[in-house]
């Protein structure tokens, strides 16, 4: 079971991450973390006759790949899966394929801390022996959802971020099956939403940087923990702008000695076509399959937070002039060498 | 020197279409409409007439110069027409820009599809 | 966190990476520029080729369109936009570009639907408030006794 300390909730016995996966589109695999990546696409439509198919494509093979990496093949009890297309139709046409108990969760581009929150509640709660939490995005998809045609002529602003093509899966399962070598889910803190007025909806590292201050912060509260205990604080799609006013919101809050990244500036490194980095749930959710979770399992890593972002607007209540509201979930994970702190 | 004239006439007007970009939050959108309305207004205060015959091209080919026509054929048909031709002037003047587009909008999308910025 | 909404909104205006404005203009000054004098060019074709006035300003107007929706459909109309910005969006070629780039973009959702339907999005407001502005303008003059 969990014990709760204000908005976290800690697991003594914790879950582990038995397996995870990552896939890739073309951009993605020409960036400083193509390496990362289980596989890469060349061709970001995977062969299908839409960017919605492709897409689905995309989160069909991951979660395949997912499964084929686990080394117990024991039973998948749910599946937890999100995207950006409407009404979440990626992970809900993909789960037709999979087969699987499914429940469809949605949290922008926070989702996979979201899934994985929830998974490892489960886990922890016995109420499952094994579960996936996924996420995906791919740029054309939000692209022609969100913005304009692709093949219209826009003008992308510095502040702006690029949607990574790009799908993460990860499969937790309780304590005690296959936990050698594993990483595992310490605590998770669910975020309150945020909302500091900002409504400029090609700068959302701005809109989100506040919720994952906020997080963050409260996190730090119930658990008593510091900034100088973890070897990195990562957060997910924030981008450049966002990172600049993370470190300055926290710096206010007297917060000094955190080493940060964000998985928005990882995935590209420093492509000036992107503006301020990467976004879209599949940005964070392949960054910690391929990148973080490897780190940890190796032991290059002992002790990381993984806070993703998401902004909670449509395009509806943008047009209508509302402000942008933001939540940031975040889940503690450490390498299996590691003993309960 | 009619190129160097609009050249730099209509370069001016794209130059500043960039500064509404780069210095508000206006979507293109807002931005096309916002000149042709404008292209409208000038022409109707007499100011934008001039600037066509001045620059040829540079100030007809910037949606500045739709307007300019919109407002044009309001003042030709309304003279021949009167108030029937203040209602279809506007439209009719535009015809060929708008109906060119929708027909070439109609035959690239069964020719070509969607392609990928990545 | 103790943070005001106005407070907030300074450490944006403080983050934000300003947009290259002088590289940003001179992008769309010569290429908005270009097109305007390839529309000259080929309006002097037309008028040499015996076209009255009307006639050769559409025309050119037309063939502006053919192009830009020759180029959308390759692609390149994209990518030259994302440099060029307010060059590509304000000439006539920028609204071809919307109409053209939308009728391509939802034709999976069906030809009446997808193209039909969304081809207006970007495109519509611009007749909307154009015609609109006329047919002011328009009343205006037959209420001044003027036509």
């Amino acid at each position: 079971m969990a014990l709760r300390h204000g908005d976290t909730l800690i697991f003594p016995t914790p879950p582990v991450i038995a397996a995870g996966a990552a896939v890739g589109g073309k951009k993605e695999g020409e960036g400083p973390l193509a390496g990362c990546f289980d596989e890469l696409c060349r061709d970001n439509r995977l062969g299908q006759p839409t960017w919605e198919a492709a897409e689905r494509a995309l989160l069909v093979r991951t979660a395949r790949l997912c499964l084929q990496k686990d080394p117990s093949g024991g039973p998948v009890d749910l599946a937890l899966a999100g995207d950006l297309q409407a009404q979440c139709t990626a992970s809900g046409y993909a789960m037709r394929e999979l087969g699987l108990p499914f429940a469809g969760v949605f949290g922008a581009c926070s989702t996979m801390a979201e899934a994985i929150g929830l998974a490892a509640a489960l886990c922890a709660g016995g109420m499952a022996d094994g579960v996936l939490a996924m996420a995906s995005g791919h740029f054309c998809a939000a692209e022609r959802q969100f913005r304009t045609p692709l093949c219209y002529g826009a003008f992308r602003t510095p502040t702006a971020q690029w949607t990574a093509t790009a799908a993460g899966c990860c499969l937790l399962r309780p304590a005690r099956q296959g936990a050698a070598g594993k990483a595992q889910v310490r605590a998770v803190t669910f975020g309150r939403v945020q909302d500091y007025g900002v409504r400029d909806i090609t700068n959302m590292g701005a809109a989100m940087a506040p919720a994952a201050a906020a997080t963050l912060l409260r996190y730090l509260a119930d658990t008593g923990a510091g900034a100088a205990d973890f070897d990195c604080v990562y957060t997910g799609d924030l981008g450049r702008v966002g990172s600049a006013l993370l470190a300055g919101l926290l710096e206010r809050e007297g917060l000094a000695g955190l080493r940060h990244a964000d998985c928005g500036c990882l995935l590209y490194g420093n492509d000036k076509r992107v503006g301020s980095g990467a976004s879209g749930p599949g940005c964070c959710a392949s960054v910690l399959a391929g990148q973080i979770l490897p780190q940890l399992a190796a032991g290059r890593m002992q002790r990381v937070l993984f806070i993703a972002t998401g902004a909670l607007m449509s395009q509806t209540t943008f047009l209508q002039k509302e402000s942008i509201p933001a939540v940031a979930h975040l889940v503690e994970l450490t390498g299996p060498g590691r003993d309960a702190s | 020197m009619e190129y160097l004239l609009a050249f730099l006439t209509g370069g001016l007007i794209c130059a500043a279409g960039q500064l509404l970009i780069d210095l508000t939050n206006l979507t293109p959108a807002r931005i096309l409409t916002g000149y042709v309305v404008a292209g409208v207004a000038l022409s109707a205060a007499g100011l934008y007439g001039p600037l066509a015959d001045f620059a040829g091209c540079g100030a007809t080919v910037p949606l500045l110069g739709f307007g300019h026509l919109l407002a044009q054929g309001v003042r030709q048909a309304g003279a021949e027409q009167g108030l029937l031709g203040c209602l279809t002037g506007g439209l009719r003047a535009g015809a060929a820009g708008i109906a060119a587009s929708l027909v070439c909008g109609v035959v690239c999308a069964f020719l070509s599809r969607s392609r990928d910025q990545n | 966190m103790h943070l005001s909404s106005e407070e907030y909104a300074r450490l944006v205006r403080q983050a934000g990476p300003p947009s290259p404005l002088g590289k940003d203009c001179l992008w769309a000054f010569c290429v908005g520029g270009g097109i305007c004098a390839a529309g000259q060019a080929l309006r002097q074709a037309f008028l040499a080729a015996g076209a009255d006035g009307e006639t050769a300003g559409a025309l050119t107007s037309c063939t502006l369109i053919a192009l830009s929706a020759l180029a959308t459909a390759f692609g390149w109309y994209q990518k030259l936009a994302a440099r060029a910005g307010a060059g590509t969006l304000v000439p006539i070629t920028g609204f071809a570009n919307a109409v053209v780039s939308a009728a391509i973009e939802f034709f999976p959702e069906g030809r009446v639907a997808g193209t039909g339907a969304k081809m207006f999005t970007i495109a519509g407001p611009v007749i909307v408030y154009g015609t609109l502005a006329s047919a002011v303008y328009g009343l205006a003059l037959w209420l001044a006794g003027l036509i």
